[in-house]
């Protein structure tokens, strides 16, 4: 049987469907024997699922205008481009 | 012209469907440059800060990427949004302002990733979260946790998370953008991915076991 360290090893390639069948079947017996790997494995796909999420989300993150002066500075580059 | 005088439009005057705001743009219509400016630049701005931990740096990569739309406006299709368009070049700016700068050297990330025994057995065994991720990100402190643990990522790995996971683009294109093999922005995702969880645990493990 694979270890745990060989388990997380694979993770991504599991989940992107990467793995050969002997490698999916190795894996799958792994996870179904090992409560530890199912907890890894869950919190591995909420890590996935939270990276997108929060900048989805994040509204916070937009801020509501563009400083003055960087406006400024881009039209003022435009027009040296094209006078 | 000093930068004080260029006329600044009022949001009213000009054209405010995107396919007239085209047709104004490639017509050299100094408002409708304006108007693209002030509607698209925040979101630009929010994305070159997730790459730029600088400000002076972001605020470049945004300049740059307006200049480069400009440039290419006559070869833009309308075969996606102004948006979308214009999120794809500013990331695109920022990463290229990323590699023009001296490399300086990186936390290792094997720091952050987990351990385990001579046996291959978990050394700190893993526990579920107390929530799922939707729940655990309505908290607005939460949400700020998790992107402070993103940016604690050593940079080569952050980008190819950034790129993968919340921009979305394929293996093939990070691995272009970022001047990279597919097989190492592979690694690199899992163990940024690792990493990230290894940052999040314990903030989120459940006081219970399983």
């Amino acid at each position: 049987m694979i270890s745990c360290r060989e388990l997380a090893d694979f993770i991504r390639a599991y989940l992107d469907g990467e793995l050969a069948f002997r490698e999916r079947v190795a894996f799958k017996t792994h996870l179904a024997l090992c409560a530890d790997c199912r907890a890894y494995l869950k919190t591995y796909e909420e890590t996935v699922r939270m990276g997108k999420q929060v900048f989805e989300e994040d509204a916070d993150e937009i801020p509501e205008e563009v400083p003055e002066d960087l406006v400024q500075a881009i039209l003022e580059s435009r027009k040296k481009l094209w006078p | 012209m000093d930068e004080a005088s260029v006329p600044i439009p009022a949001a009213a005057d000009a054209p405010d469907d995107e396919s007239s705001l085209l047709v104004s743009l490639r017509r050299g219509d100094e408002a409708a440059f304006a108007v693209l400016v002030r509607t698209h630049g925040p979101r630009m701005l929010a994305v070159a800060r997730r790459y730029l931990r600088q400000e002076e740096d972001a605020r470049d990569a945004v300049q740059e990427a307006f200049i480069n739309a400009f440039k290419a406006l006559g070869a833009f299709e309308a075969d996606c949004k102004l948006g979308t368009w214009l999120h794809r070049i500013v990331v695109n700016c920022a990463l290229m302002k990323i590699r023009s700068r001296e490399r300086k050297p990186e936390q290792p990330i094997e720091d952050l990733l987990p351990r385990y025994k001579n046996n291959g057995h978990q050394a700190d065994p893993a526990k579920r979260w107390s929530g799922h991720a939707d729940r655990i990100l309505e908290s607005k402190q939460n949400r700020a946790l998790v992107r402070s643990c993103i940016d604690r990522l050593p940079e080569s790995y952050r980008n190819v998370l950034l790129l993968r996971d919340i921009e979305e683009m394929s293996t093939e294109e990070t691995a272009r953008l970022l001047d990279m093999t597919t097989g190492a922005v592979k690694v690199r995702l899992h163990r940024a991915r690792q990493a990230l969880r290894g940052l999040l645990d314990p903030h989120f493990r459940s006081g219970k076991k399983r």
